[in-house]
């Protein structure tokens, strides 16, 4: 069942053009990878689903119902969630506080609540910080027994770690990250790519933008390809690996380019 | 040990702190030092009024004395003119001073950082010129004289040890009412906009409205204090809503920290016993703010005792909660952890 | 409506609005180049003033002479405020470089306030009289010799500017640097050197300003930056924060309503025109007159 539809979306910079009708459909369950050099507009498509840089023209559909012209937070709250290619945490919030903003929007404590302290108020909490545990538990010794710590003081991988768990607390039926491996080793890295399955083993979709090859291949349903804002290729694992276009595009493209 | 008995101990230094607070006009009766602990006090609400803003939520708002002297003359009128008795015009100037701030508030922090600092500078200077303008309304430059003092439902305010308890009073529900508002959802999403306000609108967080919350709740702060303020000194003129003002605020800020609670008191605290403890220095008051702002961003910019919280909570009375997990890292082979 | 009263006030609109574009210019000149908002501009504006002031009254009651001190001492103030307050803190979130700015403006008018005294000082007629040569009558309306220095310094401050900004090499520069601090750093140009000469070119436009502000009126005192500072910020503003030329029209705009607003009646709000302005050109098209409709970064936005 389609969950995302992008259609013709072109994102332009004032000259230069990083998206160019770029057309994908995800359907729910998927685990899509998008690939492609550097600059080939992976991170803007992402910004362009989410929000944060609204398209040119074209649409993007996430059940349905439209999602450019949306505000970032009102994204999220339909239930599409994000890490960063360049880490984004709370930095001087705990680990938990950074997990429970995550999960926040879909509580309704304001100041006055927050004052006076109904019941409610503390029920919602504590529902809240349980939420958060079981999910930092996926991890287990990594990020729970850090609960109190501030998000600048764990090491490299656990920051991304905990980006990712940041991003599932508020169970989002989509759920896209950029470049999670980034930075790993391949033990680690081989912990992300089990993880991605595991998140699509409890109902999320997942796209991925990733780098490593080995990564991209053994977790994905299908790949998508751009390459200078283009979509240049789409299909299984198998079919990319051997897509000519795909390869020119990393190997020889700059040569195509040179010659025209 | 009940809990409730358990939250008691664990806060002990608090209550030794509020108990000596509370016994000092007992055993100091030079009427000088109460009225520099109420000046402290004043000035304690309005530096973490402006800490709302420029600590928690990491906007940099420099024009914060206007709403000090809104609620000053809002309130002064309000008991003058439309004979409220004071714990109305108290609220009535935080509420008028909350408005004002949602106006300036709603249309600027639509812009970027610079042009919400530059207007906050414009409407202080704004108001202080309305001020000293608008004769009818304001009385200029001779301000307004003989503003009643407090009288709490019969109960009349007149010596400074009544004015002490008062603001004492208005202190901690500051405090109090403070640390409930950042430990809990509202807290976090502000804490979460100055982190990182991307990342937090990709979270939900609905940034610009909860910048505008926090600019509502700054400026009604600061209305109670100028309403404090009002009655306790009986006269108000533009002269004391200058930008100077603000920026000795932005002074205390600097000395004391942000983005905490305990920064702003200390800041506060320093920075007005100073220039009292050192009198024949008051001519230079204004320069000692001007390097303070100027040493301490180039030495220790984020202040005495701001850029993480400090608790004085004990410890010892807390549940020792075992890490339980509910499952092993199922995402690596056994091996080594980080 | 008189020809000659709407004359005679469009010249002292002129005037006094070409000293706004002037110290507009000034601001836009630093916050073109270091995309950072300087608060102690009224202020070396206002020490500029102080300077002219002493040199007339100390050495010798020559116009240009009193521009030509007060033009190296703001310049060198600049470069101490570059250093101190941005030099420094490159790598600090750009608050604190503000809140430096704000606590040297403080520093100034205090120091100011201790050597000159708060109260309002002027320069004694006797010498004002050797340095005004009288007035020229146009069109039956009397244009002093103060004025039409005023306005001949500004012309000639803003024509010099524009050459060495389009014409020079070292305007070139600066250019490269405004646009792309990163980018010229790489391409070998000292950029800690560029920020501090258009900080001092930029100090430079506001210490004119003062001498000429401080001699027209015949007014010296230490909160007289104050004022003028933020009306600098709001002309800036108005005229597109990265925009010179936007500058000088949108001060001389302000100017003219100003004076025009006191011959119609409203003289004690005059100066609220300015703050108005920038609320509704930052409501309506952030970017300034020759900006645009999007609003322009600072640094670290």
């Amino acid at each position: 069942m389609s969950l995302l539809e992008i259609t013709n979306v072109t994102k332009d910079f004032g000259g230069l053009e990083a998206l160019h009708d770029v057309f994908m459909q995800i359907n729910e369950g998927d685990i899509i990878s998008l690939i492609g050099p550097n600059g080939a507009g992976k991170t803007t498509l992402f910004n362009c689903i989410t929000g944060t840089m609204p398209p040119n023209s074209g649409s993007i559909k996430f059940q349905g119902a439209e999602l450019v012209g949306l505000q970032p937070h009102e994204v999220a709250r339909r239930g599409i969630a994000r890490t960063f290619q360049h880490i984004r945490l709370f930095n001087r919030m705990t680990v938990l506080d950074n997990v429970l903003v995550g999960n926040d929007y879909k509580g309704r404590t304001g100041i006055f609540s927050g004052l006076f302290r109904p019941p409610r108020v503390g029920r919602e909490e504590r529902a809240s910080k349980e939420k958060c545990r079981d999910v930092l538990s996926m991890f287990g010794e990594r990020l729970l027994p850090r609960l109190n710590q501030y998000a600048d003081m764990l090491s490299y991988a656990n920051r991304r770690r905990l980006e990712i768990a940041r991003a599932l607390v508020s169970e989002p039926r989509l759920i896209l990250l950029d470049e999670p491996t980034a930075g790993m080793n391949p033990h680690e890295t081989q912990g992300i790519v089990d993880l991605i399955r595991w998140i699509r083993e409890r109902g999320h979709t997942v796209v991925v933008i990733e780098h490593k090859m080995k990564v991209v291949m053994t977790v994905s349903d299908r790949i998508v390809v751009l390459d200078h804002g283009e979509k240049i290729a789409e299909g299984t694992p198998d079919q990319i690996a051997t897509n000519k276009d795909v390869i020119e595009a990393y190997m020889g493209g700059r040569q195509r380019a040179q010659t025209q | 040990m009940s809990n409730a008995l358990r939250q008691i101990l664990a806060n002990l230094p608090y209550l030794a702190i509020i108990a000596i607070m509370a016994f000092l006009p007992l055993v100091i009766s030079n009427q000088y030092y109460i009225q520099v602990l109420i000046f402290i006090g004043i000035y304690i609400i309005l530096t973490l009024s402006l800490n709302l803003l420029n600590g928690y939520v990491g906007l940099l708002s420099i024009g914060h004395a206007a709403f000090y002297g809104i609620g000053a003359y809002a309130s002064a009128k309000l008991a003058m003119e439309a004979g409220l008795p004071f714990p109305l015009a108290m609220l009535g100037a935080g509420a008028v001073a909350g408005v004002f701030g949602y106006l300036i508030a709603k249309p600027t922090l639509r812009l970027s950082g610079i042009y919400m600092t530059l207007a906050t500078l414009g409407f202080n200077m704004i108001f202080f010129l309305i001020l000293q303008n608008w004769m009818s309304f304001t009385n200029g430059p001779l301000g307004i004289m003989d503003i009643p003092a407090p009288s709490i439902f019969g109960y009349a305010i007149e010596s400074r040890t009544q004015y002490y308890y008062l603001i004492f009073f208005l202190v901690l529900l500051t405090i109090v009412s403070m640390h409930r508002l950042m430990t809990c959802r509202f807290g976090r999403a502000l804490v979460s906009i100055r982190e990182n306000e991307l990342a937090a609108e990709a979270m939900g967080v609905h940034t610009t409205r909860y910048k505008i919350q926090a600019f509502v709740l700054a400026a009604f702060y600061a209305g109670l204090a100028g309403s404090y303020y009002a009655h306790f000194v009986k006269f108000v003129s533009p002269d004391s809503f200058y930008i100077y003002e603000s920026f000795i605020l932005l002074a205390m800020l600097a000395f004391g920290g942000q983005g905490n609670l305990i920064g702003p008191v200390v800041g506060a605290t320093v920075l007005v016993v100073i220039p009292e403890v050192f009198r024949f220095m008051q001519e230079y008051r204004m320069l000692v703010y001007g390097g303070i702002l100027v040493i301490m961003m180039l030495v220790r910019r984020q202040g005495l005792l701001g850029g993480r919280n400090y608790s004085l909570r004990l410890p010892w009375f807390d549940d020792q909660q075992k890490a339980v997990y509910t499952r092993g890292d199922k995402f690596l082979p056994e091996e080594e952890v980080d | 409506m008189d020809f000659q009263i709407l004359f005679e006030q469009f010249i002292n609109g002129i005037t006094q609005g070409s000293v706004y574009a002037l110290l507009a210019l000034g601001f836009t000149m630093i916050f073109g180049t270091l995309r950072m908002v300087t608060f102690a501009h009224g202020e070396v504006y206002m020490i500029g003033a102080y300077v002219g002031f002493e040199v007339i009254r100390l050495l010798h009651p020559s116009f240009f002479l009193a521009l030509a001190v007060a033009m190296a001492a703001t310049a060198l103030l600049g470069v101490i405020i570059e250093i101190l307050a941005f030099h420094f803190l490159r790598d600090a979130p750009h608050a604190t470089s503000l809140l430096v700015t704000i606590g040297i403006s403080i520093l100034l008018v205090n120091l100011a306030q201790l050597i000159w005294g708060p109260e309002t000082k002027a320069l004694p007629y006797s010498l004002l009289d050797r340095m005004d040569y009288g007035e020229i009558e146009v069109g039956g309306i009397y244009i002093s010799y103060l004025q039409m220095a005023v306005l001949g310094v500004t012309v000639l401050l803003m024509a010099l500017l524009y050459i060495l900004i389009n014409k020079t090499k070292l305007g070139m520069v600066i250019r490269a640097t405004a646009q792309d601090y990163e980018a010229a750093y790489a391409m070998g140009v000292g950029v800690n050197g560029i920020f501090m000469i258009a900080f001092a070119i930029g100090s430079m436009l506001g210490g004119v300003a003062g001498v000429l502000i401080g001699v027209y009126y015949n007014l010296f005192y230490p909160t007289m930056g104050g004022l003028y500072g933020l009306k600098a910020f709001s002309a800036s503003v108005v005229g597109g924060l990265t925009s010179l030329p936007g500058a000088v029209v949108a001060g001389l705009i302000i100017g003219i309503v100003e004076t025009f607003s006191v011959e119609f009646g409203a003289s004690n709000f005059r100066h609220l025109f300015s703050f108005l302005f920038m609320i509704l050109i930052l409501l309506f098209r952030p970017g300034g007159l020759f900006g645009g409709r999007e609003l322009i970064q600072a640094r670290g936005d």
